[in-house]
């Protein structure tokens, strides 16, 4: 018995079916879709899809970590509007002593991250050191973001100067090699949200702590720091996503980035991250976020359902995803 | 006992498979009404996976399992209660945000459509009383030690009515005044008809109690006898399969120079004014009854709760306030509770290896090479027992997570280790490997602290026995003076009374 556990386990092991689930759900999408419309897989929409799927798939790698290590944030909608908004009201009152040019555009999307990243501190320290729990931080601090950017609006939207959205919009609409700078945004914290939590301590010690996070202390992991960590990357995240989403409409208002919160949560948990914790899976997130926005651009594309129901048919998906996994598991 | 009455609940050729993996071989089992039949053997022998068949729980891959004669009629654990085969397992099965009252009534509530909640409490308190528990009926379970919850839980079980009572270990975590009470109505049952099953680690209660004792090894039956037919000396060889000598390592050794030195350490609210030292290559036990400090003074020495007082590494004075800046200063805590705050039980053994000592392999990114590296020489060393070596560490036996677990502790190679319960709820035959870890270790100039509540183990392992007492250092004992009335003394407190009037003793 123990010389089978003194060999190394070798080789490449695939995945099992429970984690590919969501993966097969995202290929049948595709094939419905392409079977629909002839239109689905012109560049055209392909790029629309996964430019949209980028700001919610930013954020929902961040979320993966949040969640994984037994968080949770429900800030994050919320988050985006008043990062938006702030940027473009500094941007605005910049813009006599800088003038429109690069460095203003800069400039305004180092304040965003700045803001995101002291957003994302604030709900990290109310949850480690007042010891809150993550749910009434975030829905307190959901709240507060989205009556800041409501008030500093006064009620309607704040615009970004014609002039500086002219010089910014490409940053959404234009791209390198004919891929949207978005996308490729989305790409590289994908990429690097997968490695790191797979090959990094950080992402090990997230899933530690989301286990058991007696045992990660008991194990010498500094459970405050890496807890608060992943709601400050998590921050700088949705200032990221800010970043690309607010030269696709040069403003901000009380309703920009409604719902985000639970999309980005539902993409998590499709993707076959535990909702309570101790395993995360990036890839899986990924995978998520593409199936909500596949549903979404079917449904308006063909006509076999009212786009309407869209919310309904994600809520039935996110259920399901939940319900498969956990039949897998236990078997 | 000499009469065969007709067995209660039954096993015939049982076998179980997980996987590929034969678990079980052929067992036949019987319990009968009026009679303890203990079931004993070696972590991962098969004890486990017997209760749980005959509780309903899991279902054998061939062979039966008969109620009363006839196939039993039951397919999970609450079908099994219905039926009257209780069992009381070793992981609680009790509601910790609930009271005592609701946990022990839970499912079978009074009242029609309000509860009762007077008849409950009135019925708890009754059983409480038999049990001779302090425990209040209206105390959350989450607020009790571990001992107060195996009474509920035993509370429970004789709420339940049983007809087949099966027991896993229930003495494990209780003390020794808890046995008694425990034993007391384990012989009330036995008299009123119930059918037993006691399992334990500590022979000499297999010995008390049993009628009958059965010896599991590998899966398979090894070994039946009568009450008289077995010494603990002839169950602890059939459980191992050879000749056990002592299971304590020789004492050795001169202790070298001075690694610890501890003054006036208080850790709030129970421990008061510890000093103590701890040389190189010493073994110091730790002796007390359950809560009277002796894990808060370890968790307070590693940086796990706050404390204050004078610590001195090698001469040098240190300040420790993390697990970290412990580990920084040689000092390495083996937890008492492995499956809550030792070991991730939905991990697989390498993620637990490592998770203390992770920044050395590798940054920015991990080597799974060094990793698994790590762990099969772990495996070698410990002689961890894994049938495969990516499975949970929640599937290892007892005794193989504990060996993972000081592994676990070990690969920092500390100068100091603080091994609390070293071998609680472990078989025989892991228990003098574990012993032999211990010896080695301060063979190699290392110091090692053991806190145990088991005497035999205290006896057995130290150079130098403390004994604390109501968080105080009660006494110290070295050499000579070590013996198990010492102890017993300075644990009850009867000490100072006795040096008072030395006539009494």
């Amino acid at each position: 018995m123990s010389d089978a556990a003194l060999r190394p386990a070798t080789g490449f092991r695939l995945p099992g079916l429970s984690a590919l689930g969501p993966l097969l759900a995202l290929i049948l999408l595709i094939v419905l879709g392409a079977f629909l419309n002839d239109n689905f897989l012109s560049q055209g929409n392909v790029t629309n899809v996964l430019a949209r799927s980028a700001f919610i798939g930013m954020i929902a790698v961040g979320m993966t970590f949040v969640i994984t290590s037994g968080g949770l944030d429900l800030s994050v909608g919320s988050m985006a509007a008043f990062i938006a908004g702030v940027m473009i009201l500094a941007m605005n009152a910049l813009l006599p002593a800088m003038g429109v040019g690069v460095p203003l555009i800069l400039l305004g999307m180092a304040i965003a991250l700045a803001v995101g990243l002291l957003a994302g501190l604030t709900n990290g320290l109310l949850v480690t050191r007042a010891g809150i729990e993550p749910f009434i931080v975030t829905l307190g601090t959901m709240g507060i973001f989205r009556s800041l950017v409501t008030w500093l609006a006064d009620g309607g939207t704040i615009s970004l100067d014609f002039a500086v959205r002219q010089l910014y919009r490409p940053v959404y609409y234009s791209g390198l090699f004919g891929v949207a700078w978005p996308i490729l945004a989305f790409a590289l914290v994908a990429i690097a949200g997968q490695v790191a939590m797979r090959h990094t301590r950080f992402g090990r010690y997230c899933e530690a702590i989301g286990s058991n996070d007696k045992v990660a202390l008991y194990s010498a992991v500094n459970v405050d720091r890496i807890r608060l960590l992943t709601y400050v990357l998590l921050g700088l995240l949705v200032g990221l996503a800010t970043i690309m989403y607010v030269p696709r409409l040069g403003s901000a208002s009380g309703s920009t980035g409604m719902l985000w919160e639970l999309e980005a949560i539902a993409a998590v948990i499709i993707g076959g991250t535990a909702l309570k914790g101790g395993y995360g899976r990036v890839w899986g997130t990924v995978v998520g976020v593409l199936i909500l926005s596949l549903i979404d651009n079917i449904l308006n594309l063909a006509d076999l359902v009212s786009p309407y129901l869209n919310g309904a048919i994600q809520g039935v998906i996110i259920v399901l995803a939940v319900v498969l996994q956990r039949g897998k598991s236990a078997a | 006992m000499s009469t065969e009455a007709a067995p209660v609940l039954e096993l015939r050729d049982v076998r179980k498979s997980f996987g590929p993996i034969e678990i079980l071989h052929g067992i036949d089992f019987a319990l009968r009404a009026g009679e303890v039949h203990a079931l004993i053997g070696e972590n991962g022998a098969g004890k486990s996976t017997i209760m749980k068949i005959l509780g309903g729980f899991i279902a054998p891959t061939s062979g039966e399992v008969r109620l009363d004669g006839r196939p039993a009629p039951y397919a999970s654990g609450a079908e099994a209660e219905a039926a009257g085969v209780v069992v009381i397992h070793q992981e609680f099965n009790l509601a910790p945000d609930l009271t005592v009252s609701e946990n022990i009534w839970l499912g079978r509530e009074l009242g029609r459509v309000f509860l009762d909640h007077r008849a409950m409490r009135a019925g708890t308190q009754a059983l409480l009383d038999q049990l001779d528990s302090h425990v209040r009926p209206e105390a959350r379970i989450r607020d009790l030690p571990v001992s107060d919850r195996q009474m509920v839980e035993i509370a429970k079980a004789l709420a339940r009515k049983a007809r087949v009572l099966i027991m896993d270990e229930p003495s494990a975590v209780l003390t020794n005044r808890e046995v008694e009470v425990l034993f007391r109505q384990i012989d009330r049952l036995r008299a009123q008809g119930v059918a037993l099953l006691y399992t334990s680690h500590r022979l000499e209660e297999v010995t008390r109690l049993a009628d009958r004792v059965t010896v599991l090894r590998d899966g398979a039956v090894v070994r039946r006898a009568l009450r008289g037919e077995l010494t603990e000396d002839g169950m602890a060889t059939a459980m191992v399969g050879r000749d056990l000598q002592d299971i304590y390592p020789a004492k050795r050794h001169h202790a070298g120079e001075l690694a610890l030195e501890v003054r006036g350490f208080s850790v709030p609210p129970l421990v008061e004014d510890v000093s103590f030292t701890l040389k190189r290559g010493e073994v110091l036990g730790i002796s007390g009854l359950v809560g009277s400090g002796r894990t808060e003074l370890a968790e307070g020495l590693v940086g796990l709760r706050p404390a204050s007082g004078e610590m001195r590494r090698g001469g040098v004075p240190v300040r420790i306030h993390t697990v970290r800046e412990a580990a920084a200063h040689g000092m390495a805590y083996l937890t008492e509770d492995r499956k809550e705050r030792g070991l991730l039980l939905d991990k697989t053994l390498r993620e637990n290896l490592t998770l203390s000592t992770l920044p050395r392999f590798g940054a920015p990114f991990l080597s799974t090479e060094r990793e698994e590296a790590a762990l099969t020489r772990a495996i070698a060393d410990f002689d961890i027992r894994a049938p495969r070596r990516d499975m949970r560490v929640g599937n290892l036996s007892g005794g193989n997570q504990q060996k993972l677990l000081l592994a676990k502790t070990l690969l920092s190679d500390p100068e100091i280790v603080i091994i609390d319960e070293p071998t609680r709820g472990i078989d025989v035959g892991t228990k003098s490997q574990i012993y032999a870890f211990i010896d080695a270790l301060a063979a190699r100039g290392k110091s090692v602290i053991v806190i145990s509540s088991d005497m035999p183990e205290i006896l057995g392992l130290s150079d130098r026995v403390l004994v604390m007492r109501h968080g105080r250092l009660a006494g110290e004992l070295a050499g000579e003076r070590i013996s198990e009335t010492a102890i017993v003394r300075l644990v009850m407190g009867t000490a100072e009374e006795a040096a008072k009037e030395p006539t009494h003793v």
